[in-house]
């Protein structure tokens, strides 16, 4: 019987299993798929808002902002690459012009700091590769970026160090109210106990609260396309640019990653399947089409990969984040600013879980901080040195893309949580991410997984389920 | 100080350091990433290297061996598992290994040999979902050939560039059943013989004009949607196929592999993705050398050696100072679309030279015509075919370029 069971390992389960880890309590965070931050997680803009979007007195306004000012020291605990780069919503005419100030209105009451309006030339100076025909722009300093799949891993990370356990392909298919607490049955018949339950479960979060009887709300797919270029042209902009909203909704924006990368997207296409993150011919052409009217010079020929991510949209409007039964906790319809918000979500979450009368009495040994992934990534060429030399796997080399050593990997594999197939070991390292896109290291990489976790190399996966990347032996055996 | 470092130990590289040591250079260090020399070649079992250079069919690993034993025997210094991470315009150069860490050397002369390495799906845009069993047809060799597994037993093929129709038949031999070979273009980007040998023999369906439109399954690909293109290579609506298949190969181009000769500063061609050369394969960097599959693709290996004993022999006269002496001429070539790119890309001596280039279409009945800026006619030569998959070369005399400021190719198609 654990204390806490929280269902879905996205940043918002993620996070509030940190939060929740800091605190004398038992707890085992649930995940259907073989890996954290398989969701809406994976697949999304990595910006962390100012907070000027949402409605003034919601709780995504509040969230957003509390989560925007607590990011940067959370990212700076979890090691993980956090720039406060600046946000700018760009205008194109009159029209434009108004609905940004607005905006500007709005952030202000929201309470997001240093908010201003910048005219054509100063914000041709602040970020030449503009379109020219772009007039205005509403500039948010406080705007910055992160990488959601870094944050996430790391929060779990944490959360296990501190005691947390995380079981993967485990899908919640059943939901029983016991004297105690609830009884959790995954799809494959494996049972764990829990006094209080948080539903985490992105866009299946109403299923989760449908199998306590809460039918209150619901939650529907809205697909968001994207395309990623090489680091090449990386900086070509250095804020985050936004078009202005409009009734066709918030347009494509362009944003360099933390990782340097240059990331153009997302779209805004409901759909019906929760399961469906396919991409899109016509969704490419949007993405390419706006882009460019946002910085023409984008060169689409250094594209190195799409994708695609579903917001989680609720009914309601709002986050939903409640507490219908006693010791059964909604955090659903986190659509964005869900990444933005993280923090303060897993915050708000302690008080519910506290009026649920559990104690939250501190942990002693309680670490908030983990060793960043990226260390020998971003080190100085002493310091690569002196890792080398206690362990000279660092000094080899096994993804020449993103220059990943053997080292590098292998400490993926061993560090919590646990890398256990090719994209895990691409989420945690950035090996296979640049522009080959593993063609040259993949085959290295899986003879590393299957040694490390002791299985043959036909039983490597992808990212778990049927996704093996060898179907078999050739003929002749190859010495 | 070291005289010559060479970036890369494949064909190229260990051609090029043998070649320079034929000039007299003795203190020359080859790095190369890989635990063996050999570059590409290792994973190339198949025969069909050397015809030109030895007047044998070769297996890659066989070529490659020819070389290895002459780096072995003339005993030219090489650094194993050793990857370069940077160069400088000061040809300062940063490579690491599990032994000495990051360290630098600084050469007089570089030759950069580091090959070229396969587009990836990634740059394709292809619509769908993100499932296993999506290969480069390279990565999919290396399964097969070094390894001993078999990534897919029901193949289709995007791309018909060499190394898809290898794979083609390895797939086949090894017991897969490949579908088709789907090619965007109305031609094949591969070598005839290829095609003949690799799916002719083997009855697989090359489909001309036709590319991948959907890409279907969740975890592990069930199959792809595939369509006939125009003539501006656009899907044609209805004229849809679905193909069941657990894995797809893609052959879809190789890229030189550039960035550290970017990071040198070195000028690079847009077309060819590689660096702008002279006819001593010098870049815009003075000392700095490239050849090989980093220069530009190559189909046969046997022309990236004699590419490379060109660079060798560059570097050693660069070395030994020779070339200052000379007369300074630049006569730049450019070329009418027709035909894509020379290399080199600009002639900086006059002496008799080979000039390589590649067309950009399929073409009969053609006249390959050398004009000077004066438009005078200073080669030509007719052939009955010209196709993208074969890269072709002639031989220009110092005496074609003598007054000329610049040079123009130009394809007549009659
Ligand atoms: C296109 C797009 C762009 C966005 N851009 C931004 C942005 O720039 N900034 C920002 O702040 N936010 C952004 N967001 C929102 C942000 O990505 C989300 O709010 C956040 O990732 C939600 O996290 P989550 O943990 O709630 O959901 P998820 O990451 O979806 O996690 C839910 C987890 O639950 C698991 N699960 C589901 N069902 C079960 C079950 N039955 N049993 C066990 N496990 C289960 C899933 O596998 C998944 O791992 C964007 C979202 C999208 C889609
Ligand atoms: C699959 C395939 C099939 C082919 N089939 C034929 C055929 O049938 N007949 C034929 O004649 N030709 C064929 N070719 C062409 C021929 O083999 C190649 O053109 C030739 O191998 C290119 O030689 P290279 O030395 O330029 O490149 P490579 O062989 O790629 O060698 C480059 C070397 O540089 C190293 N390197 C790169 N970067 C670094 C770095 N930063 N630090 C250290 N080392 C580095 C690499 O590890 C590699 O060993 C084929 C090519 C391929 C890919």
């Amino acid at each position: 019987m654990f204390d806490i069971a929280i269902i879905g390992a996205g940043v918002v389960g993620g996070m509030i299993a940190r939060k929740l880890s800091g605190y004398d309590l038992s707890i085992c965070l649930v995940e259907r798929k073989n890996d954290v931050a398989m969701g809406a997680t994976r697949a999304n803009s990595a910006i962390v808002h100012a907070g000027f979007d949402a409605h003034s007195g919601s709780l995504k306004a509040k969230l957003n902002v509390r989560g925007s000012e607590m990011m940067e020291e959370t990212a700076a605990q979890l090691g993980v690459k956090y720039r406060r780069n600046g946000s700018l919503v760009i205008g194109f005419n009159e029209e434009d012009r108004k609905e940004l100030e607005n905006l500007l209105d709005r952030g202000n009451q929201n309470g997001v700091k240093d908010l201003r309006i910048l005219e054509k030339e100063e914000l041709h100076a602040l970020e030449p590769n503009l379109s020219e025909n772009v007039e205005c722009a509403l500039y948010a300093p406080t705007g910055a970026i992160i990488c959601p799949y870094e944050l996430t891993i790391a929060a779990v990370g944490n959360a296990m160090d501190n005691g947390a356990v995380l079981e993967r392909n485990f899908e919640v298919t059943d939901i029983k109210k016991e004297e105690e607490g609830y009884l959790l049955t995954s799809a494959d018949g494996k049972e764990i106990c829990a006094r209080t339950v948080i539903n985490a479960a992105g866009v299946y979060a109403d299923k989760i609260a449908a199998m306590v009887g809460d039918q209150s709300f619901s939650v529907h797919p809205r697909r968001g396309e994207y395309i990623l270029l090489d680091k090449e042209v990386g900086n070509l902009i250095s804020h985050t640019v936004f078009r202005t909203p409009s009734k066709m909704g918030k347009g494509i924006l362009v944003t360099p990653t933390v990782d340097g990368n240059l990331l153009t997207g997302p779209t805004s296409v409901d759909i019906s399947d929760k399961e469906d993150t396919s991409t899109t011919q016509e969704g490419f052409a949007k993405v390419i089409k706006e882009a460019q009217e946002n910085v023409s010079t984008i060169p689409f020929g250094k594209t190195i990969t799409s994708f695609c991510g579903l917001r989680a949209v609720g009914s309601t409007g709002d986050f939903i984040i409640n507490a219908p039964k006693k010791g059964f906790i909604n955090v659903a319809g986190i659509e964005s600013p869900g990444l933005s918000a993280s923090p303060a979500i897993a915050e708000y979450v302690a008080e519910l879980v506290k009026e649920q009368g559990i104690s939250l009495v501190e942990k002693e040994n309680y670490n908030p901080c983990r060793e960043a992934m990226h260390h020998f990534r971003e080190a100085d060429m002493d310091e690569k040195n002196r890792i080398i030399s206690k362990d000279k796997s660092y000094g080899k080399i096994v993804c020449r893309c993103e220059g990943i050593t053997e080292g590098e990997i292998l400490a993926a594999l061993r560090t919590n949580p646990k890398a256990v197939d090719l994209d895990g070991v691409k989420r945690r390292t950035r090996a296979q991410m640049g522009r080959c896109q593993g063609g040259f290291c993949s085959p290295h990489i899986v003879e590393m997984i299957a040694k490390e976790l002791n299985i043959p190399i036909e039983k490597v996966t992808k990212s778990g389920g049927n996704s093996y990347v060898n179907l078999g032996r050739t003929k002749g055996e190859v010495k | 100080m070291t005289e010559l470092v060479i970036i890369g130990g494949g064909p190229a590289g260990m051609s090029a350091a043998v070649a320079a040591y034929e000039s007299g250079v003795r203190d020359i260090l080859i790095l190369e990433r890989d635990k063996k020399l050999g570059g590409i070649l290792q994973q190339c079992i198949h025969n069909g290297f050397g015809l030109h250079k030895f007047g044998e069919e070769l297996t890659g690993p066989e070529y490659a061996w020819k070389y290895e034993q002459k780096v072995r025997e003339l005993e030219i210094p090489v650094k194993l598992n050793t990857m370069v991470l940077d160069i400088t315009e000061d040809k300062v150069i940063t490579a690491t290994n599990e032994e000495e860490g990051i360290f630098q050397i600084q050469a007089k002369a570089i030759i950069l040999a580091m090959g070229c390495r396969e587009r990836s799906k990634g740059a394709l845009n292809i619509p769908g979902s993100r499932p296993a069993g999506i290969y480069s047809a390279g990565t999919a060799q290396k399964y097969v050939n070094m390894m001993g597994y078999l990534p897919g037993k029901e193949v289709v093929i995007l791309g018909s560039g060499d190394i898809g129709l290898i794979m083609a038949r390895r797939m086949t031999l090894e017991g897969a059943k490949v579908h088709a070979v789907c090619e965007l273009m109305p031609y094949s980007g591969g070598l005839i013989r290829n095609i003949e040998q690799c799916l002719n023999d083997f009855h697989i369906p090359l489909k001309l004009s036709h590319t991948v439109t959907q890409i279907h399954g969740k975890e592990r690909l069930e199959g792809v949607t595939i369509s006939q293109v125009d003539e501006k290579r656009r899907p044609i609506p209805g004229t849809e196929e679905y193909i069941p298949c657990d894995t797809l190969l893609l052959s879809v181009g190789l890229i030189p592999e550039n960035e550290l000769s970017k990071s040198a500063g070195v000028q690079m061609d847009r077309i060819t993705g590689g660096a702008v050369v002279d006819q001593n394969r010098q870049t815009s960097v003075d000392g700095i050398f490239a050849c090989g599959n980093v220069l530009h693709v190559h189909d046969l290996v046997d022309y990236v050696s004699e590419e490379a004993e060109i660079a060798g022999k560059s570097a050693a006269e660069y070395i030994f100072k020779k070339n200052t002496e000379k007369e300074a001429v630049r006569i730049p070539i450019t070329t009418d679309g027709k035909i894509r790119y020379t290399v080199p890309e600009v002639i900086t001596e006059k002496k008799d030279i080979s000039v390589f280039f590649r067309v950009a279409d399929v073409y009969r009945n053609v006249e390959i015509c050398v004009y000077n800026d004066k438009n005078e006619k200073v080669f030509s030569r007719k052939k009955l075919k010209a196709a993208p998959g074969e890269m072709e070369n002639i031989p220009l005399k110092a005496a074609a370029f003598e007054n000329a400021q610049s040079l123009r190719f130009e394809l007549e198609v009659k």
